[in-house]
């Protein structure tokens, strides 16, 4: 039971901690970090990777480890690229003019 | 074939979950740089390494021996990724971000569904704990697959975006949901009747998509940000299956952000997550909205580039409409022309604007209106009543004084961008109908509100051109 109770405090603080965080972001920058908390959320691909690389994985398991570990790449890959360009396009000077 | 040069038990027990620990803190540290603009991009690098030594530290388990499936998916999801994140409009982000959310939480469910047949026919006994888990988990993410795909849909339009509703609407999702978590809890206390789980995954899907069908478009914002926050969650479910503290830290962080932000928008609108949910806003008010027979002035681009240019203060409110016209370009040839000539020109951004949360903010940007230009609602409103002009292109309720005024109007006590407190108003509008939630909006009918008919991008093009006249005479 050990475990599951430190798991628990972990996911408690960590939520806290979120919110605490969340409230900090201006609502200039909401769009993008949506976009970079669900990159981060595909760290499930960790999840998928023992699923897949497993030495016993039968083939249920190979089809579905490896479509979530398609789909969580695609998550992390697309997310970190689109939130960096959203972010690029912040600027805080006025566009040169001529 | 391990290729860890150290002893697999170092790598598995020290040196992963410092790994691990590493992660976790570059994923708060990324989040915590969100704050600003000037360091937000530093976020990202940081999020980025603590994904590489993650993903990297679990290639490495001696546990993890088959890897041709594995890098034929990195291939295919880095193929997939790359023109996606590179070729996608901006004006296509609620769409990306509705389908981000249905692929995370889909894998997510995946994984479920895989633990959950292999914790039945091998290895030891499921525990209680790791099958509440996994219910948690799977029902989650399901249910946010298809909520999300059905998100999409409606933000692609390749669904109708008005709320779709029936009689009994309300009874026949809690049913389906009463079912779904029922079948879960039977889960929980025999996890070997396996026959439950593919009955629990469709009640779960089924779930997701009825959950969407009374949603409009309007409310989207807070369905995207409730969404962004389920898949978090079921992430975060798949920690304590795995035993695994950084996904759980890293589920939570998405879970509280979606939620936070889901909040937040429910506030902007001065409603409750029921109401978002289960009130079908839009559709039950069409009746109160009356046709527009009441007088108003309006007037054309040369008119209203003659009073811009008069102006010491120009306030542009923009909603969903700028976004569907493309204006938002043309809008700041129009702010950098009147720059130009000493007008102070700003942007006032309300919290609901557009179909997700900041979605007026990174067009704007796009556009290359500097982010000190754009401001929030409350910053602004306090200021609006020294505004000659309040410029208003694509929104409607969020600058609908009867939300202040009316207590019985549907939008009442929803916190407003006080527009109707300039000088002058300029609506910019296509015709008197009244907009998505069909309420009819007092501002149209004021004094010194002018009405400028006509298509927004359009309309701003001729307002440029005026101006560009203007200057040469």
């Amino acid at each position: 039971m050990g475990a599951y109770e430190f798991d628990l405090w972990v996911f408690m603080l960590a939520a806290f901690l979120g919110f605490q965080l969340i409230r900090g972001v201006s609502p200039l920058l909401h769009t993008p970090l949506m976009s970079l908390t669900n990159a981060i959320s595909a760290i499930a691909v960790v999840g998928a990777i023992l699923i897949t690389g497993a030495k016993d994985a039968g083939t249920l398991s190979l089809i579905l480890g490896f479509s979530a570990v398609l789909l969580a790449t695609l998550n992390v890959v697309s997310g970190y690229l689109i939130t960096d360009r959203m972010l690029k396009m912040f600027k805080r000077r006025e566009p040169a003019k001529k | 074939m391990n290729p860890a040069p150290l002893s697999s038990g170092t790598l598995n027990d020290i040196i992963l979950p410092i790994l691990y620990m590493l992660a976790a803190a570059g994923f708060i540290l990324a989040i915590k740089w969100m704050n600003s603009p000037a360091t937000a991009r530093r976020g990202v690098v940081v999020g980025e390494i603590g994904m590489l030594l993650a993903v990297v530290g679990t290639l490495l388990r001696f546990d993890v021996v088959n890897y041709q499936w594995i890098f034929v998916a990195f291939f295919l999801g880095t193929a997939i990724g790359i023109p996606v994140a590179y070729m996608m409009p901006m004006t296509a982000v609620p769409q990306r971000t509705a389908f981000s959310h249905a692929c995370g939480a889909l894998a997510s469910a995946l994984i479920g569904t895989a633990e959950y047949y292999k914790g039945i026919s091998q290895g030891p006994k499921i525990t209680t704990v790791e099958m509440t888990a996994l219910v948690i988990e799977t029902l989650l993410g399901f249910l946010t697959f298809t909520a999300s795909l059905m998100a999409f849909g409606k933000l692609q339009e390749v669904l109708p975006q008005r709320p779709m509703t029936y009689k009994g609407q309300n009874i026949v999702n809690l049913v389906v949901f009463a079912a779904a978590a029922g079948t879960g809890l039977a889960l929980i206390v025999s996890p070997e009747q396996a026959f439950l789980f593919p009955i629990f995954t469709v009640l779960a899907l089924l779930f997701g998509v009825l959950l969407i069908f009374p949603i409009g478009g309007a409310d989207m914002p807070t369905v995207i940000a409730l969404l962004n926050s389920y898949a978090g969650l079921s992430a975060s479910a798949m920690g304590f299956v795995l035993n695994n503290k950084m996904l759980i830290v890293a589920g939570a962080l998405d879970g509280s952000s979606g939620f936070i932000l889901a909040v937040i928008m429910c506030r902007a609108m001065n409603r409750s997550f029921s109401n978002v949910l289960f009130g079908a806003f839009g559709q039950l008010q069409t009746s109160t909205a009356k046709a527009g027979e009441r007088p108003v002035r309006s007037a054309g681009p040369e008119e209203a580039a003659q009073i811009l240019e008069a102006a010491r203060t120009v306030v542009v409110i923009p909603g969903y409409g700028m976004a569907v016209a493309q204006a938002q370009h043309k809008l700041r040839e129009m702010a950098d022309m009147l720059g130009k000539r000493g007008v102070n020109v700003e942007f006032a951004i309300h919290p609901v604007a557009g179909r997700m949360p900041g979605h007026m903010n990174v067009l704007l940007a796009e556009a290359d209106v500097p982010y000190d230009k754009l401001r929030e609602m409350d910053d602004i409103n306090p200021e609006m009543p020294m505004a000659d002009v309040a410029l208003i292109i694509g929104a409607n309720d969020v600058v609908n004084p009867g939300a202040e005024t009316d207590p019985k109007s549907p939008i009442a006590g929803m916190p407003i961008i006080q527009a109707y407190k300039a000088r002058t108003v300029m609506v910019i509008k296509r015709s008197m109908n009244p907009g998505f939630a069909g309420i009819d909006n007092e501002l149209y009918y004021m004094p010194n509100t002018i009405m400028l008919f006509g298509d927004a991008k359009a309309f701003v093009s001729s307002i440029v051109k005026e101006l560009g006249a203007l200057a040469r005479a």
